[in-house]
């Protein structure tokens, strides 16, 4: 008897911290109450960048569509390939919901030109309208990066030149930041595709 | 209760021998620690970009140059299992022989790959012919 009691104790207590797959995910960041009594979430502020077909990416870009985004550079030589490659698996899972694209940053503004990012871009075999791969200002890239809860900064003592981290975030329609994973770890990248999934189903509930 | 114990002992067992299959136990923590961020954990490379090191027909092929590679890294363009490969490898100039012959072993016996193994005098001797290969010197590293 007291076995039993034992087991279904333990039952309920994996039940009790598992994740609540109908819950909506929730909006990640500060948040403030304003006078009116709505909050106001934290969200991505406009931005304009340029991508690998020297197209404009800016927030139009996602319009209507949910977005994940990561931050690397070319000649990365610790984690960046690790993110890539679970990138790519998001990538192909959702190549053809055109709900959903992927932003890459390249933090390496000076040797990250457009055109190596068409060459880097075009090794990988990516649909560019797909997966935009963007350069820009460096200080626009830098300042995004916190805005999307991750870290590019320069550091000549890093490896390669830079401190970034290997989060991939994803981003709602109304521009606020709802997960993340971190784009080194296979498993984390797994749960970070249920979590578009759920995402999906949240913001587009009449189709599919 | 007794049942239990043996069966999780077992199952403690199985995990073990599972998860440190590989005969080069020293090579494959070469291999995390330098090795894995490019040509990942599995081996598989990454597109056009980073060359597989998962049944790679070019460790068959160019066996003598595999130890100048890892520690000199490499300027060239290959071609590994018929796809062109060009971007550049930075050397890992501060592993010993002995990493390398592990870290070579673990690799030509994983994945897919049947490297006959590799000797510390064969490497040894690999490594002191280096210079009359197309292998980029190690002050381009990365």
């Amino acid at each position: 008897m007291y076995k039993q009691v034992c087991f279904f104790a333990l039952i309920l207590l994996i039940a009790a911290c598992g994740p609540n797959v109908d819950a909506p995910l929730p909006i990640l960041g500060e948040r403030d109450v304003a006078p009116n009594g709505d909050t106001i979430y934290r969200s991505i502020p406009n931005f304009a960048f340029v991508d690998q077909d020297s197209q404009l990416v800016n927030n139009a870009t996602f319009d209507g569509k949910i977005y994940a985004v990561d931050f690397f550079f070319i000649h990365c030589p610790t984690i960046c390939p690790k993110v890539k490659a679970n990138g790519l698996r998001i990538y192909q899972k959702f190549l053809n919901d055109d709900r959903f694209m992927l932003l890459s940053h390249s933090i390496d503004t000076k040797n990250d030109t457009v055109a190596a990012l068409k060459r880097h871009v075009d090794k990988l075999n990516i649909d560019a309208k797909k997966w935009r791969f963007v350069t820009g200002a460096r200080d626009s890239i830098f300042g995004i990066a916190d805005d999307y809860f991750s870290i590019a900064k320069e550091n000549p003592d890093a490896p390669g030149g830079f401190d970034h981290s290997g989060r991939i975030i994803l981003v709602d329609k109304n521009r606020h930041v709802r997960a993340f994973c971190n784009g080194t770890d296979a498993e984390d990248t797994d749960r970070f595709i249920r979590d578009i999934e759920r995402l999906l189903k949240e913001q587009f509930p009449a189709n599919k | 209760m007794q049942k239990i114990l043996i069966l999780s002992l077992s199952l403690a067992i199985f995990w073990v021998f599972a998860c440190v299959g590989n005969q080069y136990p020293s090579g494959a923590r070469v291999y995390k620690a330098t090795c894995a961020n490019c040509h990942l954990d599995d081996g598989a490379g990454l597109g056009a970009l980073i060359p597989p090191l998962a049944n790679s027909d070019y460790l068959i092929q160019h066996r003598d140059q595999l130890a100048c590679i890892v520690r000199y890294g490499l300027a060239d363009t290959i071609l590994v299992n018929g796809i062109r490969y060009q971007e550049q490898m930075a050397g890992i100039p501060n592993l010993s022989e002995v990493q390398i012959t592990n870290v070579l072993n673990y690799i030509g016996s994983n994945w897919g790959n049947k490297v006959p193994a590799f000797r510390l005098e064969e490497v040894r001797a690999s490594l002191q012919s280096c210079n009359s290969l197309p292998t980029q010197d190690t002050k381009t590293k990365q």
